[in-house]
């Protein structure tokens, strides 16, 4: 190797440690900050609660051997929707496809539910499914799964017509069409489906939590709300935050896993 | 000779909102067996849609084409359309796949073209990783492979630069020429017409009608050698004033 490509890979090392530590030093500074602050009653700690209380509320949580059992019911329910988002995302996405003259017929609809705000939908949702479980499913998937139609099926109609051309001169059937064509080329669509619905699936969670729930993160902060434990909320949002980054990292991780093929 | 295909008074109409469009109006020609016929005309002038209808991809509108019992087909389009999932072994028999005759067999055949064809080492590797020439000799392998009686190719070296264009349709006439392959080419380059087919026909512009027909008999072995052959320039000339200029 080169002296100066030699400098060149340090002058790349050097850059991603010194973004890493300004990261970790503004984490840790705004921690300080907060607890300083809070600390010298400059910020209301009612409201705004500090990172030692924060702190010792998610250990009081862990002692009584609660927080887990909320992050496991967030973490089913997601996962729930997520499963049911995409598979029930692919077959609509597939219906659609396979009936061009459905998915024109469908089209303004898809795009009205898309842009409606599915919160509003909340109060309909529990009267139609129930205070339980069910209902933030529901609501999960309402936030989900059209963008996962959407998303899928723009994959599918985009395929290049060459290759629709070759694949039909050799007489292939629709299903051959799907199986050999359109779903291979959408794969990368069909991945990248799956990043934005995991959010889309927690977002929708978190909603539905918020809505009817006896257990959860979502359900840790509408309780902290109610009965002004804002640290139990700070906490619930901090939890929250760190799952979300993991899940997102985890589908980063099967993405890179599963487009390495080619 | 022996006629794989009869065209008879072939017409094509084509329907859109502003109005029907005519785009090929009463062709009749024959095709050959073992023949290298050439279809030329300017761009637009309807000679992809003939191929299509010969190929099955597209429904003619009146006239009729009389197809030799069992006739097997094989399209070649302008670019190799190789799919990038799938290594250049797989790619090669996605025709027999699609038809479901993967046999031991045909695989065989399959891997003998691709090595006697110089793609010996490339078998597990993906299209990415060829050259557009290669690629291109793929493509022309997965339409071998599903052994076509006639093979129809469609502008089949457009897609490259003149240089590789130059060497992959020396490749390809090698290839059909060791195949013993009837091949129907359409094109819009006259040289490239010239340097390839025993036979050409010139359509007009839209809608396309046949307006000469030439048999062509040049001195060389290779499509390259040809481009040097006597007549060449002479011919070359007949055939650009026989067509039709979009200018």
């Amino acid at each position: 190797m080169s002296k100066e490509q030699q400098r060149y890979l340090k002058k790349i090392k050097i850059r991603k440690y010194f973004v890493i530590l300004v990261q970790v030093i503004i984490v840790i500074g705004f921690l300080a900050l907060w607890e300083f602050l809070a600390n010298k009653n400059i910020i209301n700690t009612f409201v705004f609660s500090k990172p030692s209380e924060i702190w010792e509320t998610i250990l009081g949580l862990i002692a009584q051997n609660n927080l887990f059992n909320h992050i496991l019911t967030t973490l089913k329910e997601v996962l729930i929707a997520f499963v049911l988002g995409i598979l029930l995302g692919f077959i609509i996405a597939i219906i659609l496809y396979e009936i061009p003259i459905l998915a024109e017929i469908v089209d303004p609809f898809l795009t009205m539910i898309n842009s409606l705000p599915k919160v509003a939908l909340g109060p309909l949702i529990i009267i139609i499914a129930g205070a339980n479980t069910k209902s933030i499913i529901v609501m999960a998937l309402l936030i989900n799964l059209i963008v996962s139609i959407i998303t899928i099926y723009n994959g599918f109609v985009n395929v290049d017509d060459k290759k629709m051309k070759l694949i039909k001169s050799f007489g292939a059937t629709k299903a051959q069409i799907l199986t050999h064509l359109v779903i291979p080329s959408s794969y990368k669509t069909i991945i990248s489906s799956l990043k934005l619905n995991i959010s889309m699936s927690l977002i929708g969670v978190i909603m539905g939590e918020f809505l009817v729930s006896k257990e959860g993160i979502g359900y840790l902060i509408i309780y902290g709300t109610q009965v002004f434990n804002l640290s139990l909320v700070m906490a619930g949002i901090l939890i929250l935050i760190i799952i979300s980054y993991i899940l997102y990292k985890i589908i980063i991780f099967i993405e890179s896993k599963l487009i390495k093929k080619f | 000779m022996n006629k794989l295909l009869e065209i008879k008074n072939l017409s094509k109409k084509y329907h859109t909102k502003n109005g029907e469009i005519s785009a090929i109006d009463n062709i009749s020609f024959d095709v050959y067996e073992k023949e290298f016929l050439c279809i030329i005309g300017s761009s637009g002038c309807g000679k992809s849609t003939l191929l299509n209808i010969l190929a099955n991809l597209d429904d003619l509108s009146s006239g009729k084409i009389l197809k030799k019992e069992n006739l097997n087909i094989g399209y070649m389009l302008q670019e190799d359309a190789l799919m990038p999932w799938l290594n250049i072994l797989d790619n090669a028999l996605l025709g027999l796949e699609i038809r479901h005759e993967k046999t031991k067999e045909n695989i065989a055949y399959t891997k003998e073209l691709l090595e006697k064809y110089g793609l010996k080492d490339f078998l597990e590797k993906y299209p990415s990783q060829l050259s557009g020439g290669m690629r291109q000799r793929v493509a022309l392998i997965r339409t071998l492979a599903t052994r076509p009686d006639i093979l129809f190719l469609d502008e089949p070296f457009s897609a490259l630069d003149y240089v590789s264009r130059l060497s992959v349709s020396n490749d390809v006439a090698h290839i059909i020429k060791c195949e013993k392959k009837t091949v129907v080419m359409i094109t819009h380059d006259i040289a490239e017409a010239l340097s390839l087919a025993d036979r050409i026909i010139v359509l007009s512009k839209r809608p396309a009608k046949i307006k000469s027909i030439y048999d062509i008999s040049l001195e060389g072995e290779t499509p390259l050698e040809k481009r040097k052959a006597k007549n060449f320039a002479n011919l070359y000339d007949r055939l650009w004033k026989d067509l039709d200029k979009n200018v």
